[in-house]
C-alpha cells in the first residue's frame, strides 16, 4: 500500500542534505528563536529570515512552490485563533479604524498582534518544513538522541513514526471492507459502526504492540534501545551553525 | 556418530487465558544441524508450541534447550541462541533504518560497534540484501521484508533458527527465494508451514499437530508417501507422490 511520507524531498542529493542532522536541528531552532522574540516592526529582520531561508530551499534544491503551500496549509489555524483580536483590542491611545459597519473597529494595537502571529508562525513553519524537507527521519531522531533528547522521547516518536502507516494501512483496510459491503444509512447507524472501528483498531494496535514487544524481548532487549551511529561534524556543519551568531547580532541591533 | 539433542521437550501443555487449551502432553525434541517441519491446521498449536522454543510462553511440563532449562534466569542466554522469526515482518522490524533492526540483536548482546558493523553486513549478504542498510523498513516490499527479519536473527548468530510461516504472504518467486537462502544457512531449524513443497525443500523431518496434540513425528519420505495422513491433514496426495518423485530423481541425477 502506498502512503505519502511525512519527510518529503528528503532523498535529494544537496549540500544542506548532507550536513549533520545536529547542525541542521540547531540552526533552524535557532532561527525560531531569533525570530519569534523580535519586535514586531522589526521588518527587516523578518525580511532577512525570508531571505536566509529561501537560499537554503534553494540550496537544497526544493522546489520553492511546494513549500509554499506547505506554509499555507496552517494558515487557516493562525487566523483562527487571531483574527478577531484585531476587533476586540480596545486602543488606549485611539488610532483605531472605523469601518463603519454598524459600530464595527479595527484597533492598530490588535492589528499588530495580528500580524506579529501571521509572520512569526509563517516563518516557524517554513524553518521546521525545511528542517523535515532536507533531513529524514531516521536522521532527525539520531540528531535529537546526540543533542541529548531524553531517550524516552526519542524512542516514542521513532516507535509513533514507524507505526502509523501501519496503522494509516489497516484504517484504509477497514474502510474499504465497510464500504465494499454497501456501507449506508443514518448518521446513528455511521456513528455506530465507526465506533466499532475505533475499537478493533485499538484492540488490533494493542495486540500488534504485544506482538512487537515479544520480538524485541526475542533479541535481547532490556530495556533500553542500543545507540548505532556515531556523529560526524566537519567544516560544512560549523560553516552552516555561523548563521546563528550572525542573526544573534542583527536580532541585537535591529531589535 | 550421533549427534547432541538441541531441543527437548516433555509432557508440555499450555492453556491460554481464556481457558482454552492450545498444547496438550507435547513431547518434541530436535538433534543437532536437523531440520524440522511443524504441520497441522490452523489451530492446531503449531505457533503456541514456537513461542514456547525461546520462553515467550511457558507451559506446564518441561522445555530444555541446548541443556539449559527454559526458565526465567535462563531466558538471555536462551534467547541469544534460539532465533525466532515472527511470521508478519511488521512485528520484528520496529526501528528507523534496517541497519538498526539488524544491529538491535548483537547490540543488545553487547557486542562492540565493530563487530557490530561486521555482522549486520555479513547477515545482510546472506539474505541477499546488501547495500539496504540505511532503508527504512516500510518502505522495502514484503519479501524484502521477510528478509529483513531472517537477517536481523542471523545477526545474532543463534544456533537454532525457529520460523513461523516463513513464506506466508509472498510471492512464488519471492517464496522460493527465501526458502533458497534458508536452505543455505547451516543451523539446527524448526519450521511451522502450512506449504508441503516449502517443508519439502527444507526438512528431513515431519512433526503434525492436530488439536494440541501431536499425532506423528515422522521422516519426510514417510509423510509423501502416507496417503490417509496426507488428506486427513489436506495435502493433496497427488502432488506429494510428484514431489516424492521429483525428489528421487534429483537424488538420482546428483548421485
Amino acid at each position: 500500500m502506498k502512503h505519502a511520507f511525512l519527510d518529503h524531498h528528503s532523498g535529494i542529493e544537496s549540500p544542506i542534505h548532507h550536513l549533520d542532522a545536529r547542525a541542521k536541528i540547531i540552526v533552524f531552532f535557532s532561527l525560531i528563536l531569533v525570530g519569534v522574540s523580535s519586535q514586531p516592526s522589526s521588518f527587516l529582520l523578518f525580511g532577512l529570515l525570508t531571505l536566509v531561508l529561501i537560499s537554503i530551499a534553494l540550496l537544497a534544491r526544493l522546489p520553492l512552490g511546494h513549500l509554499a503551500k506547505k506554509i499555507v496549509v496552517i494558515l487557516p489555524f493562525v487566523f483562527l485563533v487571531s483574527l478577531s483580536i484585531p476587533f476586540m483590542k480596545k486602543d488606549t491611545l485611539g488610532g483605531g479604524y472605523n469601518l463603519g459597519l454598524g459600530g464595527l473597529s479595527v484597533s492598530q494595537s490588535g492589528l499588530w498582534i495580528l500580524w506579529n502571529v501571521v509572520v512569526k508562525s509563517c516563518l516557524g513553519v517554513f524553518a521546521m518544513i525545511l528542517l523535515s524537507s532536507t533531513t529524514s527521519f531516521p536522521q532527525l531522531i539520531k540528531g535529537m538522541e546526540r543533542l541529548r533528547t531524553p531517550r524516552i522521547f526519542t524512542v516514542l516518536i521513532s516507535f509513533m513514526y514507524r507505526y502509523s502507516f501501519i496503522l494509516i494501512d489497516e484504517i484504509h483496510r477497514m474502510k474499504r471492507a465497510r464500504d465494499s459491503r454497501c456501507f449506508g444509512g443514518t448518521w446513528f447507524w455511521h456513528s455506530k459502526v465507526i465506533g466499532h472501528m475505533v475499537g478493533w483498531l485499538f484492540l488490533r494496535s494493542f495486540h500488534r504492540g504485544e506482538r512487537v514487544y515479544l520480538a524485541m524481548l526475542s533479541r535481547g532487549y532490556q530495556g533500553t534501545m542500543p545507540e548505532t551511529t556515531a556523529g560526524r561534524f566537519g567544516l560544512g556543519e560549523l560553516l552552516f551553525l555561523l548563521i546563528i551568531p550572525i542573526f544573534i547580532a542583527l536580532r541585537i541591533y535591529l531589535g | 556418530m550421533k549427534s547432541s539433542k538441541v531441543i527437548e521437550i516433555n509432557h508440555l501443555s499450555y492453556h491460554y487465558p481464556d481457558g482454552t487449551a492450545a498444547l496438550k502432553d507435547v513431547d518434541f525434541e530436535v538433534w543437532e544441524h536437523e531440520s524440522v517441519a511443524i504441520l497441522g491446521p490452523n489451530g492446531a498449536g503449531k505457533s503456541t508450541l514456537l513461542y514456547h522454543l525461546n520462553g515467550t510462553l511457558m507451559g506446564d511440563g518441561s522445555v530444555t534447550i541446548l541443556g539449559l532449562p527454559v526458565e526465567k534466569s535462563n531466558l538471555k542466554e536462551i534467547r541469544r541462541r534460539v532465533g525466532l522469526v515472527f511470521q508478519s515482518p511488521e512485528d520484528q522490524l520496529f526501528c528507523p533504518t534496517v541497519f538498526d533492526d539488524v544491529a538491535f540483536g548483537p547490540l543488545n548482546m553487547g557486542l562492540e560497534m565493530e563487530n557490530v558493523r561486521r555482522e549486520v553486513e555479513k547477515a545482510l549478504e546472506m539474505v541477499g540484501l546488501k547495500g539496504f542498510e540505511g532503508r527504512s523498513a516500510h518502505h522495502l516490499s514484503e519479501g524484502e521484508k521477510k528478509r529483513v527479519a531472517l537477517a536481523t536473527v542471523l545477526s545474532m548468530n543463534s544456533e537454532i533458527l525457529v520460523f513461523d510461516e516463513p513464506t506466508d504472504n509472498l510471492d512464488p518467486a519471492g517464496s522460493r527465494l527465501l526458502v533458497e537462502r534458508i536452505q543455505s544457512i547451516s543451523r539446527t531449524k524448526v519450521i511451522v508451514t502450512h506449504h508441503l513443497a516449502v517443508a519439502v525443500d527444507l526438512c528431513k523431518r515431519a512433526v503434525l499437530l492436530w488439536g494440541g496434540r501431536k499425532v506423528e513425528d515422522l521422516p519426510m519420505e514417510a509423510l509423501l508417501r502416507n496417503r490417509t495422513l496426507l488428506v486427513q491433514f489436506g495435502f493433496d496426495p497427488d502432488f506429494a507422490q510428484w514431489m516424492c518423485d521429483r525428489r528421487k530423481n534429483s537424488e538420482r541425477i546428483g548421485t
